[in-house]
C-alpha cells in the first residue's frame, strides 16, 4: 500500500514535470491552424515546418550561434582564470584569504541587474557593444566566483604529498600541473565547465542588453515571433525545444559528477 | 653525497617545531629517525628534502651550502606514510616519471623501471593504475619510484606504518636487503622501538624537535643517554623509580627497597638518582635468587599473544612488566615484581645516564 502511494505521487511528479516539456515539443510539430484550433494532444497534421525554418533561416540559427560563441568563451575564460585561483586558495595560506574567498563568493549574491548599467556604460566607451567577449565577460563577474569556489573543493581533496612528489621527481610547475594535477580534477572541471555554461546559456538581461545585431542570442531573437499578424506560435515553440537540447547534451556528459559538483566538491 | 644539518631550526608562528639541530648524515648509511609523533621527525625530513626552508641554520650538501635550493634542484627521493602514487598514471608511469624528467632515453628508462618494479614485485601490475591495487602494493609503486631514482638522499617517513603486520614484516626485510647496496643516505623515520632494532644502522632519537642522542642504534638502545631516551627507546617505555645511594647501597620507594649495589652499579656516588628498568626486565615470578621484590598492585593485564602486558601501580608509579606466557591477574590484585640488579639502569637528578647495563651479548658469553 505504501509503496503504491509512493509510486502515485513520483508518477504524478513526473507528469507535473514533464507535461511542459511534453507541451511544447507537441507544438513545436503542430502548424498554426491546429495549435490555435483544437486542442490535441498528439499533432494531427505532423510538419517539420518550424525546425526548417529554424535551421534555413539565417536570421534563426544565427541566434544559436551566437549564444553558443560567448557561452563557450565564457566557459574558457572563467576556466583559465578560475584553474590557477582555485590552485593558489586550496594550497597556500595568505593575509585575508579566507576573506577574500568569502568576497568572491558574494559576487554571486547580487543580481545581475544591479550590474546591467554599469557594463553598459564601460562597454560602450571601449566600443565593446555588439560583441561576443562582451557579453562572456560579463557572465564571467558570476561564473569566474562559482568556478573557483568549485575547483577548490576539487583541488583540496587531492593531498599536497602528490604536489610535492611531483617536485621530488623534477617536476616544473607548469608541467605538474598540466600532466599530473589536471588530469586528477577533471570532474571537477567537467562539473565547473557544465555550471558555467548552464549561467551563461540561460542569461537573459545581461546577453540582450549588451548586444543589438551583430551577437544578439537566440533568446532574444525568439521575440522576433511577434508580429503585427500575432504570434508564431509553432516556430516559438520549435526554437524553445532546440534551446533546451544543449542544456540537455551537457547534462548527460556531466551527470555523474552532479552530485559532488553540487556539494562544490566537499563530500 | 653527505648531508649535514647546522643548527637547524623551525619555527611556524609562536611554536617550535625543530630546535637547533646538528648533524651529520654519511653516504652508504642508514639511519632511523626515532620518536614518538609530533616529535618532529616529518618536519625534520622535510627540512633535508628542501621542501621546507628552515627558519635558523644551513643545510649542507657535500660540503656545499643548499638552504634554500628547492626541492626540484636536489638530488633526493622521498616516501611519504600515505600511499602517494599519480593517480592518473599506470603503475609503470609512476616509476618512470623521475626518469623520464631527467631526461634518460627510452630504453633506459624501460630497463631501470623494469628492473626496480622486479626488485619490488611489481612486475605484473606495470599496467594497472594505482587505484587497483592494494594498499601494500601502492606502497610497493611509491617505494619503486624512489629506488629507481639513484637519489643521494632517500627519504623513507613511516613509509610501512600503514600496512598490515605481515606485508610490513615481509617488506622490511626487503628494504634492509635494497638498502644495503645503496651509496646514498638512508632516512627512516619510524615511531616504533622494534622497528628501529630490527633497521639497525644508526639511530637519532628525536623529542619535541630536540635530538637526544645519536648514535649507532644498539648503542643507543643499551646506553640511552637519558631518561628521555629511555622512555622514547622502548616499547613499552622505560620504566622509573627514583632513590637514594648511601653507603653503596641504593635505596628505593622510600627507603622500604634495598639494591645491592654491583657490578655495573658499583661505582656511582652516594646521591638521588632514577633507576630504570625496561618492561621485558621485570617479571611478576622471582628467577634468580638476587632478584629484588616491589610489592604492587595490578591495574591492568593485557595478553597478547604469547606475551603478558601487566600495568601496575608500585608506590604510586605506573609501571608496564612484559612478561613471556600468558598470566592472568585479577584488577586490584596485590602482587610482587621482580627484577635483577643486573638490569636497572640509573640517571643522575638531570636526567642523564650515570650507569647502565653492558650489553646482554657481552653478558651471555660470560655466562
Amino acid at each position: 500500500m505504501k509503496v503504491r502511494k509512493r509510486t502515485l505521487a513520483l508518477g504524478l511528479y513526473f507528469v507535473f514535470l514533464l507535461l511542459p516539456l511534453y507541451w511544447l515539443v507537441n507544438m513545436s510539430l503542430k502548424p498554426n491552424e491546429e495549435i490555435l484550433g483544437e486542442l490535441t494532444l498528439l499533432p494531427q497534421n505532423v510538419t517539420f515546418e518550424n525546425y526548417v525554418t529554424i535551421f534555413t533561416n539565417a536570421d534563426w540559427y544565427t541566434g544559436y550561434l551566437n549564444s553558443i560563441t560567448y557561452v563557450s568563451l565564457n566557459t574558457i575564460i572563467s576556466l583559465a582564470v578560475a584553474l590557477p585561483a582555485a590552485y593558489a586558495f586550496s594550497r597556500y595560506s595568505f593575509v585575508g584569504d579566507k576573506h577574500f574567498f568569502f568576497w568572491l563568493l558574494t559576487n554571486r549574491m547580487a543580481p545581475p541587474a544591479v550590474f546591467l548599467l554599469p557594463f553598459f556604460q564601460l562597454y560602450s566607451t571601449f566600443g565593446l557593444i555588439d560583441t561576443h567577449i562582451a557579453v562572456a565577460l560579463a557572465h564571467c563577474l558570476f561564473n569566474v566566483p562559482l568556478a573557483v569556489w568549485i575547483l577548490e573543493g576539487f583541488m583540496r581533496g587531492v593531498p599536497r604529498e602528490i604536489d610535492e612528489t611531483a617536485y621530488i621527481d623534477g617536476y616544473s610547475f607548469p608541467l605538474f600541473f598540466a600532466t599530473v594535477f589536471l588530469p586528477l580534477i577533471r570532474a571537477g572541471i567537467g562539473v565547473t565547465a557544465f555550471f558555467c555554461f548552464m549561467f551563461s546559456w540561460v542569461e537573459l538581461l545581461l546577453a540582450r542588453t549588451l548586444t543589438t545585431v551583430e551577437a544578439k542570442p537566440i533568446a532574444a531573437t525568439m521575440t522576433r515571433t511577434v508580429s503585427a499578424a500575432g504570434i508564431d506560435w509553432g516556430l516559438l515553440a520549435a526554437a524553445g525545444v532546440l534551446t533546451i537540447v544543449p542544456g540537455a547534451l551537457v547534462i548527460w556528459f556531466v551527470r555523474n559528477y552532479m552530485a559532488k559538483g553540487f556539494a562544490l566538491g566537499r563530500v | 653525497m653527505s648531508l649535514a644539518l647546522e643548527n637547524v631550526g623551525k619555527t611556524v608562528g609562536h611554536e617550535t617545531h625543530i630546535a637547533d639541530i646538528d648533524l651529520t648524515m654519511e653516504p652508504g648509511r642508514f639511519y632511523v629517525l626515532l620518536g614518538p609523533t609530533l616529535a618532529g621527525k616529518t618536519t625534520l625530513m622535510r627540512l633535508m628534502a628542501g621542501l621546507d626552508r628552515p627558519t635558523s641554520g644551513r643545510v649542507l650538501v657535500d660540503g656545499g651550502d643548499v638552504t634554500g635550493t628547492p626541492v626540484r634542484k636536489r638530488n633526493v627521493a622521498m616516501v611519504y606514510q600515505q600511499f602517494i602514487n599519480y593517480p592518473s598514471f599506470t603503475v609503470y608511469d609512476n616509476i618512470a616519471s623521475p626518469l623520464r624528467r631527467a631526461g634518460l632515453s627510452r630504453d633506459e628508462v624501460d630497463r631501470r623501471v623494469r628492473e626496480s618494479a622486479e626488485t619490488l614485485k611489481l612486475g605484473n601490475l606495470l599496467d594497472r593504475l594505482p587505484g587497483e591495487l592494494s594498499g601494500g602494493q601502492q606502497q610497493r609503486t611509491a617505494l619503486a619510484r624512489a629506488l629507481v631514482k639513484d637519489a643521494g638522499l632517500l627519504l623513507l617517513d613511516e613509509p610501512l606504518v600503514n600496512l598490515d603486520y605481515k606485508l610490513r614484516e615481509e617488506l622490511r626485510v626487503e628494504l634492509r636487503q635494497i638498502f644495503s647496496r645503496r651509496s646514498a643516505v638512508v632516512v627512516y623515520a619510524t615511531t616504533e622501538p622494534s622497528e628501529a632494532l630490527i633497521m639497525g644502522g644508526d639511530t637519532v632519537v628525536l623529542s619535541e624537535g630536540r635530538l637526544l642522542q645519536h648514535g649507532a642504534t644498539h648503542d643507543v638502545y643499551h646506553h640511552p643517554a637519558s631518561m628521555q631516551v629511555g622512555r622514547s627507546f622502548s616499547d613499552p617505555p622505560m620504566n622509573f623509580i627514583p632513590g637514594e645511594v648511601v653507603g653503596g647501597e641504593a635505596w628505593l620507594g622510600g627507603g622500604r627497597i634495598r639494591l645491592p649495589l654491583s657490578g655495573h652499579l658499583a661505582e656511582i656516588a652516594p646521591g638521588r638518582y632514577s633507576f630504570g628498568v625496561r618492561a621485558n626486565h621485570l617479571g611478576v615470578v622471582r628467577n634468580r635468587q638476587d632478584d629484588i621484590a616491589f610489592a604492587a598492585s595490578v591495574e591492568l593485564s593485557e595478553i597478547s599473544g604469547s606475551e603478558t602486558f601487566v600495568h601496575v601501580d608500585v608506590d604510586g608509579t605506573a609501571w608496564v612488566v612484559q612478561e613471556e606466557g600468558v598470566h592472568s591477574l585479577g584488577l586490584g590484585e596485590n602482587i610482587e615484581v621482580f627484577v635483577n640488579p643486573r638490569n636497572v639502569y640509573a640517571f643522575d637528578a638531570n636526567g642523564w645516564l650515570v650507569a647502565s647495563p653492558p650489553r646482554p651479548g657481552a653478558r651471555e658469553a660470560a655466562e
